[in-house]
């Protein structure tokens, strides 16, 4: 999401990475007014569907406005149902993300740098590789988890965990980079920890930003995500606002807006969490 | 070092094989550690697209066979293609100069400020949260009973789908992309805009540059590799996207996922199971393609910004 670490030399300051020049840029006119002509336009773009869907969502047919569909939400059996569904698959899918990758990126570095490519290259493979084409090769598969684990819609977290590792894998190895883990488990090592010591209190508490940001990405994605819950003929949030789109479009436009809205609040606290982490990193003491 | 090892004498040979191994267990045990990993994404990632890559060059019975890729270059498959690159380039091309500006605005706010936090996070939501969330967001606006097509026929008398129900076809999906690709653009180019450093508008102002000698000489070049780069980034989003068009056109299948979904939910493709396969490894080499290049030109535009 952010970019690489490495882009500004400028000495990490308490307040993260503040460009040294932030101050100076003031008194331009012409500029600021050039900005907000480029914000304004650009902003009502952006909030005007949003606007649209509130009006769309409130509206009756006696031309209107009330809070039913609102209302509805809470009394739609099928709606919390899928609704609680992709909540799990999140919960199921951060868990899975989170033993999966740590442990692993930790053991790369330390133990067998070479890999780091490789790795790399395995957790990025999943931007190159569609969800629409991915879901072709996986249906075999599915039918074989299906014969062993059930029908339930909560396997999809096998699939979501690859959906995220992209995302997750650069949050993580951002937050294991901007930390000296050599150093930090050979002094835990030479004070008679075991690994899983090392790993659940040492690294883990000094990469806590890198985890929340993945988990909260995690999160969004797993809420999102459509194509492969629809083609696997299971049914999450995203595959139920879809088929009541079909019969009652004002609701179906609610929970939309609700869903977006949800996702923004995750993604602000994540902007929160990784700011609160830069001072505990600049700290140093795990 | 295992060359080192093999030149041995024939009258070390027995204590040797027990002695390397032992030096070699612990290189073993260290593989043992990225194993689940390994086995994990081998299963869930690496098998599946062996078998769409398999089977697009394999015909019903599994012979080796070039026809289904034949198909796809052909006919519908063809148009469904070129109307799929010419949907992710147009959005492609509106993302990157809407969301440049944009992320220029962004990049000259206050770095802890409210607007960029909030546009950050905006823009997160926005390229990730697309699907069918943004579909339905576009109808309840611009669709036929929509709050924006309404209003201008009421209010303007004028009617937005005089020429056709447009929203519901490539150029609806052009404009409902750029809403993810703006953003995205925001995200990818925002880090490479505040690479840019003070020292050298300043170096380009005290040598009697203006801003366009500035933007033009200094800025531009540095910026351009990154430019275009977030350019193919949003080209590969857009032709990898499906959630969107899966929700908003239920007739017809205008771009390359609609098509395979077609594979994918009917019947009636007995006897050409293989060619939604070749369909999606065509995908796949088009992303892969395109993905490499955002890989070079990244690489090289992080020789200024670093």
């Amino acid at each position: 999401m952010t970019g690489p670490p490495d882009l500004n030399p400028a000495p990490l300051t308490a307040a993260g990475a503040v460009p040294p020049h932030a101050g100076k840029r003031r008194g331009l006119p012409g500029r600021t007014l050039l900005r907000w002509a480029i914000l304004l336009p650009l902003g009502a773009f952006f909030l005007l569907p949003l606007a649209a869907m509130v009006e769309f969502s409130t509206r009756e047919e006696n031309g209107r406005h009330d809070f039913r569909a609102w209302a509805a939400i809470g009394d739609t059996p099928e709606l919390i149902s899928a609704a609680t569904t992709s909540l799990s698959l999140a919960g199921l899918t951060v868990a899975g993300m989170l033993v999966l990758l740590t442990p692993t990126l930790v053991w790369v570095r330390l133990r067998l740098p070479r890999l780091q490519r490789l790795l790399e290259f395995l957790c990025l493979l999943p931007l190159m590789i569609p969800a629409i084409v991915l879901v072709i090769g996986i249906a075999p598969i599915y039918t074989r988890v299906a014969q062993l684990l059930g029908d339930s819609p909560l396997t999809l977290a096998f699939i979501d965990i690859v959906l995220v590792l992209p995302f997750s894998y650069r949050a993580i190895d951002t937050g294991l980079a901007a930390i000296d883990l050599r150093t930090l488990t050979d002094a835990a090592r030479s004070l008679g920890a075991s690994g899983v010591t090392v790993l659940l209190r040492v690294v883990v508490p000094n990469i806590r930003g890198g985890l929340v940001g993945a988990s909260f990405l995690a999160v969004a994605l797993v809420l999102g995500e459509f194509t492969l819950a629809s083609l696997l003929n299971f049914t999450n949030l995203q595959v139920e606002i879809n088929m009541l789109g079909q019969t009652d479009a004002e609701l179906s436009v609610a929970v939309s807006l609700a869903a977006i809205l949800f996702a923004f609040t995750l993604l602000l606290a994540i902007s929160f969490a990784g700011h609160r982490t830069k001072e505990g990193v600049s700290d140093g003491s795990p | 070092m295992a060359a080192s090892a093999s030149p041995a004498g024939p009258e070390g040979a027995p204590q040797r094989p027990t002695h390397s191994l032992r030096s070699r267990l612990p290189a073993l045990t260290a593989y043992l550690g990225v194993l689940p990993f390994l086995a994990y994404v081998g299963v869930f990632l690496i098998y599946p697209t062996l078998i769409v890559v398999v089977g697009s060059f394999e015909d019903n019975a599994g012979r080796p066979s070039l026809d289904n890729l034949r198909v796809v270059t052909q006919g519908v498959y063809r148009e469904a293609f070129v109307r799929t690159i010419e949907l992710s380039a147009a959005s492609a091309v509106i993302g990157m100069v809407l969301g440049s500006l944009l992320a220029w605005a962004v990049s000259t706010a206050r770095p802890d400020g409210v607007l960029r936090r909030g546009v950050n996070s905006a823009c997160g939501v926005l390229a990730q949260f697309g699907g069918v969330t943004l579909a339905f967001a576009f109808i309840a606006t611009f669709g036929i009973t929509g709050l924006v097509t309404q209003f201008l026929r009421d209010n303007l008398n004028i009617d937005i789908y005089s020429g056709g129900v447009w929203l519901y076809d490539i150029p609806g999906l052009i404009f409902i992309y750029s809403y993810f690709q703006i953003p995205l653009m925001v995200i990818v180019f925002l880090p490479a805009l505040d690479g840019l450093r003070p020292q050298w508008r300043e170096a380009a102002a005290s040598l009697g540059g203006t801003p366009w000698h500035y933007w033009r000489h200094v800025a531009g070049p540095i910026l351009a590799p990154s430019f275009l780069g977030s350019g193919l980034l949003l080209f590969a989003n857009a032709f990898s996207a499906y959630a969107t068009a899966a929700a908003l056109v239920s007739q017809g299948n205008p771009i390359v996922p609609l098509e395979i979904r077609a594979f994918l939910t009917s019947e009636v493709v007995l006897g050409q199971e293989n060619v939604g396969k070749a369909l999606g490894c065509t995908m796949i080499v088009v992303v892969t393609v395109v993905m490499g290049l955002y890989g070079l030109l990244l690489r090289r535009a992080s020789r200024w910004l670093r």
